[in-house]
């Protein structure tokens, strides 16, 4: 391609050695694919049992049903319910290994893992009607280990967290009949549901599909969120570095990538060992620099303020800087080509969950138990790789950017004043109109991280206060958005709030599952002034999202009353019933809707139509 | 005098013309092995994608004055029924048919034979011969790709044309593949 494949300045010299020295990525790969196939495009390519494979013509001709008599509506719903089956089943683990660590820390098995927050553990504990009186903390979070495991069964007719809900919403939710009842019990019914021969009706497969998500957002990702926070502390305002630039020369890289804080928090405080650090000094190095990639690079920034060297499309450059001397991993999002491309450098990738094994690379199986040990094994690896690095093979970008982050919900009611009383009047007053979740992760299909900044420039000079989560939140951060100094690309109203306040005009929020922090923070403010989050003049965009876990996050922010706006389209253009069903139908039901607009600067004006009709029926 | 000739707009980029025909031209003619032999049979039909990611089947039109026929030194291409075909025995691979080809579709590559020659479209005479279509005909299932004379061809249009005569051709498209294509340009645009 003539033009840039991104706009983050610091990925382009590396996109450039790729390129030069024969290293394929992710955007020469998706050029290989090309043309992509039309019938998967369109969603309407079943391959779901063994009858087929099946394909119906989109031009309305021969043939026009499966082999089982499913028609194009049946087989883009079913195709769609899967993905988001995955990306609800990924979540759902991620908090359930959340959940057992603590659940072993609780019984005093868990090497190094402690209870950090205990004014969170217990209030979520009184959430679930755990008594608190008499109880040592060991015990109390043992008895919330259990509440919160009982929720990804059978036993229980509804989730928890849905009582933070507003009323109003759950009235919708009852009358639509998709309250969940069990995270992976509604998980598996997907699965169920999609097995030939067994939902049939595109509406009520999506519907299941609302119902599944639901239980994501504050069933799955919800409970790995405050789990986490309980187990590792609540983010409060950090500040630090991101970019590949944050890769040092004379020191131990260390790359943190995947998911799962229960691993990297265990590898930050591995890296603080005196004997490693020795260890390290010995080898040549001035140190031991731990950075983080994607969403556990999110949780350690939050929580611990490590810097983050990149997003989603940024994993296969930190490698190409030839600095790397161990990337670390778990598991959701992480490239199968790493281990190819580390053959290239002296690049170890270190695999630690059973789950995700990968060709190429070092095993180091992680379990609560001996956590620290495993841990420092891996640091330690790493340390004795750095006189393997070839210096003069080492790129690495000089123009690093800071970036302030860790606005959890906690942290911004503690800035606010301890309520959600100042946003209501800022929005009221028209000084802020609006709030947007801007999510999701890089797609090549998209300029990288072209959509998040560019929908972020366009909101903010609007006076639309943006939240960010995830690999967005990332992209926004290069851009430098996560200052306060951004305050100057705001419009004045927005501009007046967040200069009293010393904030940025993006707040980062962190990581994938803690999009269910946009929930919780949604829900405060509506029922402050007692009405749904669907009246609310808010909206979510995932510009740039390409993963299951996105279907998921969309649909559940969808069903839970926000318009939400898609820069990548999902396989459904091949059903007009399913997409009307999206792009309107919805809103009849659920009152917030899907649109697709991969031009950022077009999804501005989307959602700002939005939210001034919102504004406008709330009479402000 | 049929020949397989397109309806660009109802390619969808699937490329299963490809694999039938690759495996038309395999030893096995079968999909479960012939990507295992040796050499890896080829397709005779490509299908080239446009910067908005929009497909388009390129294959040889077996013209009526053949440039790779007409250039080639050994004589080894001939038009026989209507279809031009390279005998691979005469061929010496100098790869001047593959030159002369205004459409790119002769490749010099090995076959059964052992030794590199001229490859191209070989119109599935052995098909014809018992009466059946080309296998990518038979595998397109939009019917981009038809098999049938020029004169049919031409009188479809023109039937097409008249039928929307107030409306342009483009609106005869069904609403999900407009919004496609739509949403394909779009992306385009903004790389």
């Amino acid at each position: 391609m003539k033009h840039e494949k991104t706009l983050d300045t610091q990925a382009i010299p590396l996109i450039k050695r790729a390129q030069e020295q024969g290293i394929t990525t992710a955007w020469e790969r998706y050029e290989k694919q090309l043309p992509q196939c039309g019938y998967g495009q369109l969603g309407i390519c079943c391959t779901l049992c063994a009858l087929g494979p099946c394909r119906i013509d989109p031009f309305g001709e021969s043939p026009q049903r499966g082999v089982c008599g499913a028609d194009r509506d049946t087989i883009v719903a079913r195709n769609l319910l899967q993905m988001l089956a995955a990306g609800a089943a990924a979540h759902s683990d991620h908090g359930r290994e959340v959940v057992e660590v603590a659940f072993k820390t609780a019984q005093g098995k868990a090497e190094k893992y402690k209870i950090t927050d205990s004014e969170k553990l217990k209030r979520v504990a009184k959430e679930y009607g755990i008594k608190l009186e008499d109880k040592k903390e060991a015990d109390l979070l043992k008895e919330l280990c259990i509440s919160m495991m009982e929720e990804f069964g059978t036993i229980k007719e509804e989730l928890q967290f849905l009582k933070r809900a507003p009323k109003k919403r759950l009235e919708i939710w009852q009358n639509l009949d998709v309250i969940p009842r069990g995270i992976d019990r509604e998980i598996v019914e997907a699965m169920h549901r999609v097995h030939m021969g067994v939902d049939n009706h595109y509406t009520s497969i999506l519907l299941h599909g609302i119902r599944t998500a639901i239980a994501d957002g504050w069933g799955g990702s919800m409970i790995a969120t405050e789990m986490s926070d309980i187990l590792f502390g609540t983010p409060s305002i950090k500040e630090t570095e991101v970019g590949l630039s944050t890769l040092k020369e004379d020191e131990v890289n260390i790359v943190l990538h995947g998911h799962n804080p229960v691993l990297s928090e265990q590898i930050v405080m591995a890296a603080e060992d005196k004997e490693i650090l020795e260890l390290a000094k010995q080898k040549g190095a001035n140190g031991i620099n731990i950075v983080g990639m994607c969403c556990t690079g999110n949780e350690i920034l939050m929580r611990q303020g490590i810097p983050i060297a990149g997003n989603m499309l940024n994993q296969e450059l930190a490698i190409i800087t030839g600095a790397v001397e161990a990337m670390v991993v778990d598991y959701q999002c992480i490239f199968p080509s790493l281990s190819e491309i580390a053959k290239c450098f002296h690049t170890k990738i270190i695999t630690t969950s059973e789950k995700a094994k990968f060709n190429g690379a070092i095993h180091y199986q992680f379990h609560p138990e001996n956590a620290y040990e495993v841990a420092k094994q891996i640091v330690k690896v790493a340390v004795e790789n750095f006189p393997n690095r070839k210096k003069d093979r080492v790129l690495i970008p000089d123009r690093p950017q800071r970036l302030m982050a860790g606005f959890s919900v906690e942290t911004i009611l503690s800035a606010l004043g301890g309520s959600v009383k100042p946003i209501v009047e800022a929005i009221t007053s028209g000084k802020i109109k609006g709030a947007v979740g801007i999510v999701g992760c890089n797609n090549p299909k998209i300029k990288h991280d072209y959509g998040h900044i560019t929908l972020a420039k366009e909101l903010i000079k609007r006076d639309v206060l943006v939240v960010v989560t995830g690999c967005s939140a990332i992209a926004c951060a290069k851009e430098g958005l996560l200052t306060p100094e951004a305050a100057s690309l705001a419009g004045d109203g927005l501009r007046s709030v967040i200069e009293a306040l010393k904030i940025p005009p993006v707040l980062h929020m962190g990581s994938c599952v803690d999009c269910s922090r946009i929930l919780v923070l949604l829900a405060a403010i509506a029922n402050e002034i007692g009405v749904d989050i669907s009246d609310l003049p808010v909206a979510g965009a995932a510009p740039e999202w390409y993963s299951q876990k996105a279907v998921s996050i969309g649909s559940y922010f969808v069903a839970s009353g926000v318009f939400t706006v898609l820069g990548v389209a999902p396989r459904i253009f091949g059903s007009k019933k399913v997409t009307e069903l999206l792009a309107e139908k919805l809103e009849e039901v659920l009152k917030a809707k899907f649109a697709v607009e991969p031009d950022p600067v077009k999804a501005a004006a989307l959602i700002m139509d939005h939210i001034n009709s919102k504004r406008k029926s709330l009479g402000i | 005098m049929k020949r397989v000739y397109v309806n660009y707009e109802r390619c969808i980029g699937c490329r299963h013309c490809e694999i039938a025909c690759a495996i038309e031209h395999s030893n096995s003619k079968n999909i479960l092995s012939f990507i295992y032999e040796e050499p890896v049979p080829k397709s005779f039909i490509k299908i080239e994608t446009h910067s908005f990611g929009y497909t388009y089947p390129i294959n040889c039109r077996h013209c009526e004055l053949p440039l790779c026929m007409n250039v080639c030194p050994m004589h080894a291409i001939r038009k026989e029924d209507e279809t031009v075909l390279v005998d691979p025995d005469l061929c010496i691979g100098c790869g001047m048919c593959a030159m002369a080809c205004p459409f790119g579709m002769i490749t010099i590559s090995e076959t059964h034979i052992k030794r590199k020659v001229a490859i191209k479209c070989d119109g599935c005479k052995e098909r014809k011969h018992v009466g059946k279509v080309p296998a990518c005909v038979e595998a397109c299932k939009t019917k981009a790709l038809v098999y049938e004379s020029l004169d049919e061809y031409e009188e479809k249009k023109r039937k097409r044309l008249i039928c929307g005569i107030e409306e342009p051709l483009k609106q005869k498209l069904p609403e999900e593949i407009l919004t496609w294509k739509e949403y394909l340009k779009e992306l385009n645009s903004l790389l």
